[in-house]
C-alpha cells in the first residue's frame, strides 16, 4: 500500500493547497508543500534495501476488473530510480521555489499544479497497468501545460504551453493506440504479463505498428528529434518548473517507457535501430543548436534535448543484448543500458543544479541573456562554483559524475562500432564518430555557460539594481545537487549496487544475474580509446570555442522556412485554415440546408440499408376490410394536405391543418382508440387557436422567394422521403420476428387496479414517462411565458440575434 | 386498410417535408405539425388496426380480444409533447419576428451571410 499512498498523497495535497493557502496567509505555503516530496522520498528510501536485494513489490487495487484495468502498482529497480528522482529532486525544487517565487505570485496555483504533476509522474512510473499509466501520462502533460502557462499574461508562455501540449498529447494518443494494440495481442494490460509473453509476440502483425505508436509517445514526451521543438519554448515556465519537469523528471518519462518496454519490443531489430538512430540524431542536433543560443535557459533546454538523446541511444544499443546468443557478448551490450541509467541520474543532478544556477542569475541580475551577462564571478562566488561544477560534469570532465557516464557512453559506442552480429555493421561504425562530435559541441556550450556569464565585464548588465549573491535558501538546493555530482564520482559503486543493479534486472529479466550485469565503475582505466576521445573533445572543443566567431555563421545557412519550428507553425495555421474552410462549407446557418442534410442522410442510410439487404416487403394479406366512408376520409385528408402547399393564405393553411387533425381523431374513433380521439380533438382545437392568435402579431404571407431550383430540390426530397416512409412502413407492417408484449397490459385490473388499459399504462406501468412528459410541458410553458412576458431591454433590438 | 393508411401517411410526410424546407417560419411550423400527425397515424397503423375491441376492461359488450393498447399510450404522450413543442416554436417565431423584423429564415442567418 506504500506505493499507492506515495501516488495519492501529492494529489491529495494538491487538492488541499487552495484551502491551506486561504487559512495561512502569513506563512509561505511552500513549506507545507515540501511535506509531500519529503514524505514520499523517505517512504521510498526505506524500501531501497528490499529492492536492492532483488525483491519487488506489487499491490493491486481493483478498479475496472471486467476490462482488465486495475490500479496495480509495481515497485522494482527501474521504478525505484524514477521514484527517488521525482521525490528527491521534487523536494529540492520546492525548497528552491520557496525563495525563488515572490509571495505576490499566485502561489496556490503554482503548488497545486506542481503537486498534481508530482502525483501524476509517480503514477506513471509505478503503474503496472498500461491504461492507468496512460491516464497518469496525460495528467503530466496537462500539469506541464498549466505550469508553462503559469505567467499566463505573457504571450510567449501561452504559445509555449500550447505547443508542448499539442506535441506531447498527440504523441500520447499514438501511445494509447499502441497500448490498445498490445492489449489486442496479449489480452492483458499488465506490463509484466505482457513481458512474460514477449518472445512469442514478434511474429504478430500488430507488433511493429504497436512499437511505432508507443515510440511516438515516448519520443514526443522525451523531446526527441524532430519533436524536440516544444522543449525550448517550454522554458517560459518559472525556473523551478524547468529544473523539475523539463530536465529532471517529466522529459524522462519517455525514457522510462522505452526502458520499461525494452524486454517487450527488443526482440525485433527495428527497436534497436529506431531508438539508437533517433537518440543519436537528437544528441547531435541538440548539442549543435545549443551553441548558438543566447538565452541561458534556451541553451540548457537544447542541452537537455541532447542529453536525452544520449540516454535514448544508449538504451537502443542496450537492446541489442536480446539478439546475442553468447552470454558474455550480451553482457557487454547490457552495459549500455547501465550507462543510460547511470547518466539519467547524473544528468538530473548536474542539470538540476545548472537550472537553479540560471534561476539565481535571472533573479539577481535581471537577465539571462549571455550577450549582456559577464563578470559575475567575483560578485556571486557561490553561484559560480555551482556553474563550474555543473558544467564540467556535463562536459564529461573529472572529478565529476558526468565523466564516468560519458566514458561508459564512449565504451558502448565503440562496442557497437565493432559489433559483428549485425549484417549492416559498417553503418554502426559512425556511432562513435557522432558521439564524439556531439561531445565536442557539448564541451563548447559548457564553456559558453561558464565563461560568458562569469568572466569578462559587467558593463552590459542591467544597471538598475545592485547585484549580489543569492540568499542562502536559494543556494541550498543546488549545493545539495552539486554535492551529489562530486560524491557520485568518488563513490559510484554505492549507487551502482543499491540503485542501478536492481533496475538492470527490470530491463533484462532473466538474462543474467544482477551481479553479472553490474559493472564495477572505475574512474581510471588506463590510457584507452575512451580517455583519448575525451582528451580530443577537450582539445578540439577549446580550439572551436576560441574560434566561435569565425564559424558561427554556419548557423545561418539553413533558411528560416526550413526550420522545424517554421514547419510546425505552418502546419498549425494551415490546419486551422482548412478546418475553418471545410466547416464554413456546410455550416451555412440556413435552416433549410440543415434540414436537407437530415433528409438526405435519412434517404441514403435507411433507403440504402433496405436496398442492400433487400428488405422491402409488400403484402396485403392481413389487411383489415375497408369501408367507403374510410376511403372518403383518407381522400379528404390527402387533398387537404396537398392543398396546404398551394394556398396563399396562412389562415386557410391552418384550417387545412385542422382538417387533417380532426380527420385523424375520426380515425382514432374508427380504430378503437377513444382516449386518443378525445385528446386529439382538444389539442387540435387549441393548436388551431394558437396559430390564429399568433397571426395577429406576424406579417401576412408573401409568396415564397425561393428560386425554381430550390423548389424543385425540395419537391424531390419531399417525394423521396414520403416514398421511403411508405415502403419502409409497408415492410415493417408484417414484421413478426418478436412476440408482442401488449398482452401483459391486459392484466391492467389485477396489476394496476384500472380498467382503462391506456390509462393504466400512462399512470402506472410507465408513470415515469408521464411524469417527464409533464416536465416537458412545464418547460415549454415556462419558455412561452418568458418569451412573451419579458420585454426586450431598450437598445437590445438590434443585437439580440 | 393498413396499406391505404400508409399511403395517406406517405402523402402527409411528403407535404410535411416540403413545408419544413420552406423559407417562411410559419410554413416550417405547420410542416412539423403535419409531420407529427403523420407519425401518430403511423404508430397506430403499424400496431395493426381493427383487430379487437377498444382497450377498456369490463365493458359489457366487449368479450373478444382488445386492440393493442401500447401504441395508443405512446401516441397519447406524443400528442401532448408535440402540442407543447408547437406552442413553444410558435412563440419563438413570434419573438424572433419581434426582434429581427423578418419571418424569412434565409434572412435570419446572422451577419456573416448577409
Amino acid at each position: 500500500m506504500t506505493i499507492h499512498f506515495a501516488i495519492i498523497f501529492p494529489l491529495l495535497m494538491a487538492a488541499l493547497i487552495p484551502f491551506i493557502y486561504k487559512a495561512f496567509t502569513k506563512v509561505k505555503i511552500g513549506w507545507f508543500v515540501l511535506l509531500a516530496p519529503v514524505t514520499v522520498f523517505i517512504l521510498l528510501a526505506r524500501l531501497i534495501p528490499l529492492i536492492s536485494s532483488g525483491e519487488t513489490q506489487t499491490h493491486t487495487y481493483e478498479w475496472i476488473p471486467s476490462l482488465g484495468i486495475n490500479f496495480t502498482t509495481y515497485l522494482d529497480g527501474l521504478s525505484m530510480i524514477f521514484g527517488l528522482l521525482i521525490s528527491g529532486v521534487g523536494a529540492l525544487v520546492v525548497l528552491y521555489s520557496i525563495f525563488y517565487l515572490s509571495t505576490k505570485e499566485a502561489l496556490h496555483n503554482f503548488y497545486c499544479y506542481l503537486l498534481l504533476f508530482m502525483g501524476a509522474m509517480l503514477g506513471v512510473v509505478f503503474s503496472d497497468n498500461l491504461m492507468v499509466l496512460y491516464a497518469f501520462w496525460e495528467l503530466t502533460s496537462v500539469s506541464s501545460f498549466l505550469l508553462i502557462a503559469f505567467w499566463h499574461h505573457r504571450r510567449a508562455s501561452k504559445a509555449g504551453a500550447r505547443k508542448s501540449m499539442l506535441i506531447t498529447v498527440t504523441g500520447g494518443i499514438a501511445m494509447l493506440a499502441g497500448f490498445i494494440m498490445l492489449h489486442a495481442m496479449t489480452d492483458t494490460f499488465s506490463i509484466r504479463a505482457m513481458i512474460a509473453q514477449a518472445p512469442s509476440l514478434v511474429e504478430h502483425t500488430l507488433f511493429i505498428p504497436a512499437m511505432i505508436c508507443v515510440l511516438l509517445g515516448a519520443f514526443t514526451k522525451s523531446a526527441q528529434f524532430p519533436f524536440h521543438i516544444w522543449l525550448p519554448d517550454a522554458m517560459e515556465a518559472p525556473t523551478p518548473v524547468s529544473a523539475y519537469l523539463h530536465s529532471a523528471t517529466m522529459v524522462k518519462a519517455g525514457i522510462y517507457v522505452v526502458a520499461r518496454l525494452t524486454p517487450l519490443f527488443a526482440y525485433d531489430l527495428t527497436w534497436f535501430w529506431t531508438v539508437m538512430i533517433v537518440g543519436l540524431i537528437t544528441l547531435f542536433w541538440g548539442s549543435f543548436n545549443a551553441v548558438k543560443q543566447t538565452d541561458l535557459k534556451a541553451l540548457l533546454a537544447f542541452s537537455t534535448v541532447s542529453q536525452l538523446g544520449l540516454i535514448m541511444s544508449l538504451l537502443g544499443i542496450g537492446s541489442l543484448a536480446f539478439h546475442v546468443d553468447i552470454d558474455a557478448t550480451a553482457i557487454i551490450y547490457t552495459q549500455a543500458a547501465f550507462a543510460a541509467l547511470f547518466h539519467l541520474i547524473n544528468h538530473s543532478t548536474f542539470k538540476g543544479a545548472l537550472f537553479m544556477m540560471v534561476g539565481i542569475i535571472d533573479h539577481e541580475a535581471g537577465t539571462r541573456d549571455i550577450r549582456r551577462l559577464g563578470g559575475l564571478m567575483t560578485i556571486m562566488p557561490a553561484t559560480f562554483t555551482i556553474a563550474v561544477i555543473g558544467s564540467m560534469s556535463m562536459a564529461g570532465l573529472p572529478p565529476f559524475n558526468g565523466f564516468l557516464s560519458k566514458e561508459m557512453f564512449f565504451t558502448s559506442a565503440l562496442h557497437i562500432a565493432e559489433a559483428d552480429v549485425l549484417s549492416r555493421a559498417s553503418a554502426t561504425a559512425l556511432v562513435p564518430v557522432i558521439a564524439w562530435i556531439a561531445s565536442v559541441f557539448t564541451f563548447i556550450y559548457c564553456m559558453i555557460i561558464v565563461v560568458k556569464t562569469f568572466f569578462g565585464t559587467t558593463e552590459k548588465l542591467p544597471q538598475d539594481r545592485k547585484i549580489h549573491e543569492a540568499p542562502l535558501g536559494m543556494l541550498i538546493s543546488p549545493f545539495v545537487l552539486v554535492f551529489f555530482v562530486i560524491a557520485i564520482f568518488f563513490f559510484p559503486n554505492v549507487l551502482a549496487t543499491y540503485i542501478l543493479a536492481p533496475a538492470m534486472v527490470s530491463i533484462y529479466p532473466g538474462l543474467a544475474s544482477m551481479q553479472e550485469m553490474t559493472p564495477h565503475v572505475y574512474a581510471w582505466h588506463g590510457f584507452n580509446t575512451e580517455l583519448i576521445m575525451t582528451l580530443g573533445v577537450v582539445l578540439l572543443g577549446f580550439v572551436l570555442y576560441r574560434t566561435l566567431a569565425v564559424w558561427r555563421r554556419i548557423y545561418n545557412t539553413l533558411p528560416a522556412q526550413f526550420t522545424l519550428n517554421h514547419v510546425f507553425n505552418r502546419v498549425l495555421s494551415e490546419g486551422e485554415n482548412v478546418s475553418s474552410f471545410v466547416t464554413k462549407l456546410y455550416m451555412t446557418s440556413s435552416l433549410r440546408h440543415y434540414s436537407l442534410y437530415i433528409y438526405v442522410f435519412l434517404i441514403v442510410i435507411i433507403g440504402g440499408y433496405f436496398i442492400v439487404n433487400d428488405a422491402f416487403r409488400f403484402s396485403m394479406a392481413n389487411n383489415a376490410e375497408i369501408h367507403v366512408y374510410e376511403v372518403l376520409l383518407v381522400f379528404m385528408m390527402a387533398v387537404a394536405a396537398v392543398a396546404m402547399l398551394f394556398v396563399q393564405s396562412r389562415v386557410t393553411a391552418t384550417v387545412l391543418n385542422g382538417v387533417i387533425g380532426f380527420g385523424i381523431s375520426i380515425f382514432f374513433v374508427i380504430f378503437r382508440a377513444p382516449d386518443l380521439a378525445l385528446t386529439q380533438l382538444i389539442v387540435e382545437s387549441v393548436t388551431t387557436v394558437l396559430f390564429l392568435l399568433c397571426f395577429t402579431y406576424l406579417p401576412a404571407w408573401k409568396p415564397e422567394k425561393s428560386s425554381r431550383r430550390e423548389k424543385t430540390t425540395n419537391a424531390f426530397i419531399a417525394l423521396f422521403v414520403g416514398a421511403l416512409v411508405v415502403l419502409v412502413s409497408l415492410s415493417v407492417l408484417h414484421f413478426n420476428e418478436f412476440k408482442t408484449i401488449s398482452s401483459f397490459f391486459e392484466n391492467a385490473y389485477e396489476l394496476a387496479g384500472g380498467k382503462n388499459i391506456v390509462n393504466t399504462i400512462l399512470g402506472d406501468f410507465r408513470a415515469f414517462d408521464t411524469m417527464l412528459e409533464v416536465v416537458v410541458l412545464c418547460i415549454a410553458g415556462i419558455g412561452v411565458y418568458t418569451m412573451i412576458k419579458f420585454r426586450m431591454r431598450k437598445g437590445d433590438d438590434r443585437h439580440e440575434n | 386498410m393498413e396499406t391505404l393508411m400508409i399511403l395517406l401517411i406517405g402523402v402527409l410526410v411528403s407535404v410535411a417535408t416540403y413545408l419544413v424546407l420552406s423559407r417562411n417560419v410559419i410554413r416550417v411550423i405547420l410542416g412539423t405539425a403535419v409531420l407529427s400527425h403523420a407519425v401518430h397515424l403511423l404508430i397506430l397503423t403499424i400496431g395493426e388496426v381493427k383487430k379487437g375491441e377498444a382497450p377498456l376492461l369490463g365493458n359489457q359488450t366487449a368479450n373478444g380480444p382488445y386492440t393493442d393498447a401500447l401504441p395508443q399510450a405512446l401516441i397519447l404522450t406524443a400528442i401532448v409533447i408535440s402540442f407543447a413543442v408547437t406552442a413553444f416554436v410558435l412563440v419563438l417565431a413570434f419573438r424572433a419576428y419581434k426582434t429581427n423584423g423578418t419571418d424569412d429564415l434565409e434572412q435570419l442567418r446572422g451577419d456573416e451571410h448577409d
